[in-house]
């Protein structure tokens, strides 16, 4: 009998200390795109010496694995603690409102408030995350090869036509590509308003592919047939799937690369001292020099057990001295209203990078209302995966232009219907 | 008179077998009474059901109940994972995937890509299994044939199989990329650099290829075994007529090896109706969605893209279900007849 209870009273100990070791797990699904995965386990390190009641985990996964598969664990109820999104508005009915578990939510809506509608259903107050920093589109020139070719860097109000001009000028005289975009919707989205696109109707729901849209896909489809754009970078794959083509710029095969504030980072990483590059910031269209504003954001998941504790650690990474470390190690623009108004000291020596971000600051005030709608708007990543799927195909030669137009409209208005 | 059987006496015969062999009895004892209770009851085909229980258990939880809530599935709309949460639209989802105004041309069906990935998903099965079968033969019958460091080779043609289709897809991907292997081997004789997975006609061969390159070993191991089984007096007996290679090729390796080809052909036919994995990681089913088969358009319609439908995606894993069975029954009537033509011989 004595051997019974002990075996009994053993067992509970084992349930017991497993149910112990899951009351205070936090896990963190985090993607990177430079060395913001180092400074976060950095300062997360801190976080858990300070509290050693919580069980602070990191998982760094690809941006593919964030956009592909934390949508289905979501609509399956489950999914990590915490998430690093760039996909903030659709899924938002999956986000925590943390309001009643922070410490202080004045902070928070102070703070974080001018982009807290990013990430949270419409007509709701909830605080469901803060942007871990905000990004702008934008271009970037390899200025060694513009200067090795004797082409002047196109000056702050050149517009698209002039950069292709300029850069297919470089691309022949130094055998690489002229121009590169990201496959990306979000990508080619600040291009199409700065030729006067307008994505979301009067309902708020989207509008068919305006003829400012069209100007600009029409453009960007006719460099790819005459090789001033790198076409591997679109036709490398089907359907929506992301793909940036910062390797060739860091390769130094791209004379112009069209892409964001956040690859700043990795480019501070992986060219060091390789050649020069300067952000030349976002082409001007017949109405606007407007690239799309974003951003990554640290949202809590609905689904946590533990949403003290999440919103222990949240409350820790929203403080204004991580937001600062973690701006000025990483090289991010800040999303912390308080920080970003203060002094922040960008920890590189690299002049490239300090240039890069001054450049993007100054860049921000000139996006166009539409696109400072869009990263706030659910239907925006529909909008973008149609555009990138069948541009992709006109790029490829199946499919015509018009009927590529046609059929971005079925695509978005099927998803539209479905949902 | 009758030749008596010698049974040898147990190796080891010691009281620590017995005494680890004791439960095991007692067990097979306890179990046994109640099986015999069980066997008079329902008699022996009772206990064939007693005996298939759990692999049934195993099958219906794992196979049947999600082919059943896939189907549930492909009667729904919506982007909610849980059933009761979704929208019940009967055949609405094989409606949209049948709505075509010609199915020889994928630009007049509502879901244009659904189709574009059969008709690409077929021409694939042709090339793919044609090839596969003729290079699984020739190095079947190469293999055959008494080669020095014959084991080596044999080893080198299976070697791709053990490979992971991910890392087959990197390694390739690698090569033909436009800084990859290829394009350096080709430049000292003038070639410009070439982007081999940009162009449709290069994109499609090499997904093929890679295909043929990754699975060819398995089945030419196939064609292998039963071309040793076949007798070698045969051979001998042919040999001693003068008779040609081709003749005695057609004449005795064919026919005989039939068996065999047909089980690979039907094999290989499955399997490249499933592609997916190497090809997905080769060229992400681009250029454009030329390269794009049926397996890869279920995965983007159902979990990858933006504008994500489960049910779709189901619908469309439905009808590829019917495809392999059909693909399934053909092999099983097949192989019986075949059987059945061995017994008669």
């Amino acid at each position: 009998m004595t051997r019974m209870k002990s075996i009994g009273a053993a067992f509970a100990a084992v349930l017991l200390s497993s149910v112990a070791a899951h009351a205070g797990d936090v896990r963190i699904m985090w993607y990177s795109d430079g060395n913001e995965g180092e400074v976060v386990k950095d300062l997360l390190s801190r976080f858990s010496k300070a509290n050693p009641d919580v069980n602070v985990i990191l998982d760094e996964v690809s941006y593919t694995v964030v956009k592909e598969q934390l949508p289905v664990q979501l609509e399956a109820g489950q999914g990590p603690d915490i998430a690093r999104v760039a996909n903030l508005k659709a899924p938002a009915q999956h986000w925590l409102d943390l309001r009643p578990y922070l410490t202080d939510a004045k902070y928070w809506d102070d703070n974080f408030g001018a982009q807290a509608d990013w990430m949270r259903p419409d007509g709701s107050n909830a605080i469901t995350g803060f942007m871990t920093q905000l990004t702008l589109t934008g271009g970037f020139a390899n200025k060694t090869l513009f200067d090795q070719a004797g082409v002047e860097i196109p000056g702050p109000k050149a517009t698209w036509d002039d950069w292709a001009a300029a850069a297919k000028k470089v691309a022949d005289s130094q055998k690489v590509f002229a121009m590169a975009i990201d496959r990306s919707g979000h990508r080619v989205s600040g291009p199409n308003i700065s030729y006067g696109a307008n994505y979301i109707a009067t309902d708020g729901k989207p509008a068919p592919l305006d003829q400012g849209a069209k100007d600009f896909l029409s453009r960007f489809v006719k460099w790819n047939e005459d090789g001033i754009v790198n076409k591997d970078v679109w036709v490398s794959a089907a359907g929506s799937t992301y793909r940036a083509a910062s390797d060739d710029f860091i390769n130094g095969g791209l004379a112009y690369y069209y892409s964001g504030s956040w690859q700043i980072p990795g480019f501070a990483q992986k060219i060091g001292d390789s050649f020069d590059w300067v952000m030349a910031g976002s082409p001007c269209g017949s109405v606007a020099c407007s690239g799309m504003q974003g951003g990554a954001g640290l949202v809590a998941i609905k689904y946590t057990k533990n949403p003290k504790d999440v919103a222990k650690v949240m409350d820790y990474l929203a403080s204004a001295d991580v937001q600062k470390e973690f701006a000025e190690r990483s090289l991010f623009i800040p999303a912390h209203k308080g920080v970003a108004a203060g002094q922040v000291d960008f920890k590189t020596d690299n002049p490239h990078v300090k240039a890069a971000l001054k450049a993007f600051v100054e860049a921000a005030g000139q996006t166009a209302a539409p696109a400072v709608k869009l990263p706030g708007w659910k239907w925006s990543d529909a909008y973008y995966s149609a555009i990138v799927a069948r541009i992709s195909q006109v790029i490829a030669g199946e499919m015509k232009l018009d009927d590529a137009y046609a059929r971005i409209d079925e695509d978005i208005k099927a998803k539209v219907g479905g949902n | 008179m009758a030749e008596k059987t010698v049974y040898s006496e147990p190796l080891v015969k010691t009281g620590l077998r017995q005494a680890l062999l004791a439960p095991v009895r007692l067990a097979m004892g306890l179990v046994d009474i109640p099986m015999r209770g069980w066997q008079k009851l329902t008699g022996l085909n009772g206990m064939a059901g007693v005996f298939l229980a759990p692999n049934m258990l195993i099958f219906t939880v794992f196979v049947l109940l999600p082919l059943v809530i896939n189907f549930l599935y492909s009667t729904t709309s919506g982007s909610a994972i849980f059933l009761p949460n979704r929208t019940y639209v009967g055949a609405d989802q094989y409606r949209i995937l049948f709505d075509c105004g010609s199915y020889l041309d994928p630009s007049t069906c509502a879901a244009d890509t659904f189709w574009a990935a059969v008709r690409n998903t077929a021409v694939f099965v042709v090339f793919q299994v044609t090839v596969m079968l003729i290079a699984a033969l020739a190095t079947a019958l190469i293999l055959n044939r008494e080669l020095s460091n014959r084991g080596f080779w044999r080893a080198v043609f299976f070697f791709p199989v053990l490979l992971s289709p991910v890392v087959v897809g990197l390694i390739w991907k690698w090569i033909l990329q436009r800084e990859g292997l290829l394009n350096y081997a080709l430049s000292p004789f003038g070639f410009e650099p070439f982007s081999w997975l940009s162009d449709r006609f290069w994109a499609f061969f090499f997904a093929v290829f890679v295909s043929v390159w990754a699975h060819m070993g398995f089945y030419a191991l196939i064609l292998l075994a039963g071309l040793q089984a076949i007798p070698r007096d045969l051979y001998e007996a042919a040999a001693m007529d003068s008779a040609r290679p081709t003749r005695i090729f057609r004449r005795i390796t064919l026919p005989l090896l039939m068996p065999n080809l047909i089980v690979v052909l039907v094999l290989a036919l499955i399997r490249a109706v499933q592609i997916f994995d190497e090809v997905f990681v080769l060229t992400g089913g681009g250029p454009g969605t030329s390269t794009m088969y049926i397996t890869q358009y279920i995965y983007e319609t159902g979990f990858a893209s933006s504008l994500r439908n489960p049910g779709l995606a189901s619908a469309a894993s439905i009808l590829m279900g019917i495809v392999l069975v059909i693909l399934t029954l053909v092999q099983l009537g097949v192989s019986s007849r075949n059987e059945k033509k061995g017994a008669r011989q």
